[in-house]
């Protein structure tokens, strides 16, 4: 969900300037200690990365990152301040100190990487955009989409990119443009196009609230990068640290096998790469500033990078998002986290 | 000779003239036109409506917890049931619900109180409602004090917050408004250019503008460590749009004061303040009822634009309740529902509005 802005990144640039001088002295993780709680960026409702559900409390992939942080700060996944920022005022709110993770659907691009004063800290999601067709339409890959008409949601990079896809392979389509996601639901429902274009993880959304969800599929072909992940202010490779590695904890234990309901027995594992993980074996949550269990506080109460995605994303939710590339290296994907040692 | 000594007794009008036949016929069917145009009228109700009611109603599913429990082929209410106390209290921590409830019931005691006649004590409870309650209920919600746990802003959300902003809004709005409209009638210039540039300023520019700019670049210009929160951001926001649009309101009543009132209050000795706030004002704020509570109605309607600065108002929550990936696609009663809390209370504050123009109504009107 990239909105085509220009004008927003010229004016954050140019803000930057405003912000680079007064870049917090004191790092954040001291502040974070004295405000008991890490305040962290989510969205204004993105189904599966981060939404109140019923009780009011926050839930998603994205949530979890915060989740994730807080355990490894305070020992206390719930201690996180949820702000609730939209597209556009999302890096503002990072640099100007309103939050200090960004953990909202961010991809992760050369621009906002260089250019605004932010880091992002690694990939939590790797997304793309895809295609969803009737599935009597008996069409199984991308390459046959020539002279569909294609719904897509307008103002976003979605557009462009799929025009370039469809240059690219000497092919015609028909853009049918509608302004918001309900809307584009509605007209593809309606059969206004053959196909609707999106996000791969917003396209799972989109089918639940299809009539019919059966009769639709995505097909296979991903055809742009958009690496979603996590972000902070540039300065303060302390808490860029903690962040980055929380989300490698995540992934480091799911590769040993350590979930949120056996990590009590997996203490006692002989394993040095658990030991070490697990704060049993030396004290790597030192160089950051944290304790030697950080890493057992993360997944004791949020779960390892596999739980967190199946619970709020994958098969275990309503959205049933394939793992795909998403997938650890050693099961075909490209999730990869270096080792703690 | 005889003669008839008894009265006739009286008969009724005959049938053609009263009774629902004689109204239908009078009102719905008096010439071949007429008859045509109800007829279908009749029928695009039955069109538009019979279908609405089918959704709405009959085919809808009202009791369960999941979207398992709907069927799909009408409203699925349980969706709204489900959410009903985040639509009303936004993300509260739910064990402080009863702070949120005391401080609506005390506002809304105090206002009944206000509202009704008959009651005494209007003056002291008219003071107490304007100083001491803005104080309780900041206390109540916002918390920290006497042991009452912190509730931080940005759990504030849903019908809570509406009305928060609306009233904030509106009883800021007010006194303001007032101020400069007799401002920029004032005969001294840089009090009168100051009024003019306040409210050209802030009526020139769009809410949704101010609000935006108060949360996304505000931040930016405090020093670091120096942050204003957003809700408080936003209500600085409104109230100032709103009290230029009220002055504005306020000095077309102003202007229909014949002039000879001002005079004759001058003539008596009166000072400034007390002929604008005896003789005036009195007579001008009664003229205005029907300017100021749409003023109200408006601002009413255009808070749900704080949902742009990430403020969950009813719409916001509403909204962000759609994106719940357990309760994808069911848009259409979340703002249905929605609607209906925005008309609801509308539609009471233009009732008020209309019973305040008959109890103040003195004459003025022709």
């Amino acid at each position: 969900m990239l909105n085509n802005n220009k004008l927003l990144l010229l004016a954050s640039a140019g803000a930057l300037a405003f912000a680079a001088t007064s870049v917090a002295q004191a790092s954040t993780l001291e502040e974070t200690r004295d405000r008991g709680a890490v305040q962290c960026g989510v969205s204004d409702g993105l189904p599966g990365f981060s939404a109140p559900d019923d009780a009011g409390e926050w839930q998603g992939l994205d949530v979890d990152v915060c989740r994730a942080v807080a355990a490894a700060v305070f020992g206390d996944s719930e201690a996180v301040r949820y702000v609730s920022l939209n597209a556009v005022e999302r890096f503002t709110a990072l640099q100007s100190g309103e939050v200090d993770v960004l953990s909202r659907n961010t991809t992760w691009t050369t621009t906002r990487d260089t250019t605004l004063g932010l880091n992002f800290t690694g990939v939590t999601f790797y997304d793309g955009i895809g295609f969803m067709i009737h599935r009597d339409m008996g069409i199984t890959s991308a390459k046959e989409l020539d002279g569909a008409a294609i719904c897509v949601q307008s103002g976003t990079t979605t557009e462009l990119n799929v025009a370039d896809y469809f240059r690219a392979n000497d092919m015609e389509f028909d853009p049918i443009v509608f302004d918001t996601s309900e809307q584009t639901v509605g007209g593809y429902d309606a059969g206004r196009c053959d196909v609707l274009t999106s996000d791969t993880s917003q396209l799972a959304a989109l089918r639940i609230q299809l009539a019919e969800p059966d009769a639709s599929m995505i097909l296979p072909e991903i055809i742009s990068k958009e690496p979603l992940g996590p972000v902070v202010r540039q300065g303060d490779d302390q808490w860029l640290n903690i962040v980055k590695w929380s989300l490698f904890a995540m992934l480091n234990a799911e590769e040993m096998g350590i979930t949120q309901d056996n990590v009590d027995e997996m203490l006692e594992s002989e394993d040095p790469d658990i030991a070490r993980l697990l704060g049993q074996d030396g004290n790597y949550g030192e160089g950051m500033g944290l304790s030697a269990d950080w890493a057992y506080n993360i997944i004791k109460q949020v779960g390892n990078y596999g739980e967190s995605f199946d619970r709020n994303v994958g098969m275990g939710s309503p959205l049933e998002i394939e793992r795909g590339i998403n997938a650890l290296w050693t099961e075909g994907g490209i999730q990869y986290a270096p080792p703690i040692r | 000779m005889t003669h008839n000594d008894k009265m006739i007794e009286a008969r009724p009008a005959p049938i053609r003239t009263v009774g629902p036949l004689a109204w239908l016929r009078a009102n719905l069917f008096s010439g071949p036109v007429n008859t045509v145009f109800t007829l279908v009228g009749l029928y695009l109700l039955y069109v538009l409506l019979t279908p609405t009611i089918q959704w709405a109603f009959i085919n809808a599913d009202w009791i369960g917890t999941s979207r398992d429990d709907c069927s799909r082929e009408g409203a699925c209410w349980v969706f709204v049931n489900a959410r009903l106390t985040q639509f009303i209290y936004g993300l509260y921590p739910r064990d402080e619900l009863w702070r949120v409830n005391l401080v609506f019931a005390s506002f809304a005691v105090l206002i009944a109180w206000l509202a009704i006649p008959r009651l005494p004590f209007k003056r002291w409870v008219a003071i107490a409602t304007l100083l001491a309650f803005p104080v309780f209920a900041y206390v109540m919600l916002y918390g920290g004090h006497f042991g009452l746990p912190l509730v931080e802003t940005h759990r504030w959300g849903g019908l809570m917050l509406t009305l928060i902003l609306a009233v904030v809004g509106m009883v800021a709005a007010l006194p303001i408004g007032i101020l400069l409209a007799l401002g920029r009638r004032s005969q001294m210039p840089i009090v009168k250019s100051f009024c003019v540039v306040f409210i050209e300023f802030w009526r020139g520019v769009p809410l949704i503008t101010i609000l935006f700019m108060a949360s996304v670049m505000l931040p930016l210009f405090l020093p670091t460590g120096v942050s204003v929160d957003r809700l408080v951001r936003a209500l600085i926001g409104i109230t100032l749009f709103q009290s230029a649009y009220m002055a504005e309101v306020i000095r077309g009543g102003l202007q229909a004061i014949p002039r000879g009132q001002e005079e004759a209050a001058a003539a008596l000795g009166m000072s400034y303040w007390m002929r604008m706030g005896l003789i005036v004002l009195p007579q001008a704020l009664k003229m205005m009822i029907p300017g100021i509570v749409n003023t109200f109605i408006s601002l009413f309607k255009d808070t749900t634009l704080v949902m742009i600065i990430g403020l969950f108002d009813l719409l916001g929550i509403v909204q962000a309740a759609l994106s719940d990936s357990r309760w994808l696609g069911f848009a259409l009663e979340g703002y249905v529902f929605a609607a209906f809390m925005f008309w609801i209370f509308c539609f009471s504050m233009s009732r008020y509005s209309q019973y305040l123009e008959r109890k103040l109504h003195t004459g003025h009107q022709r």
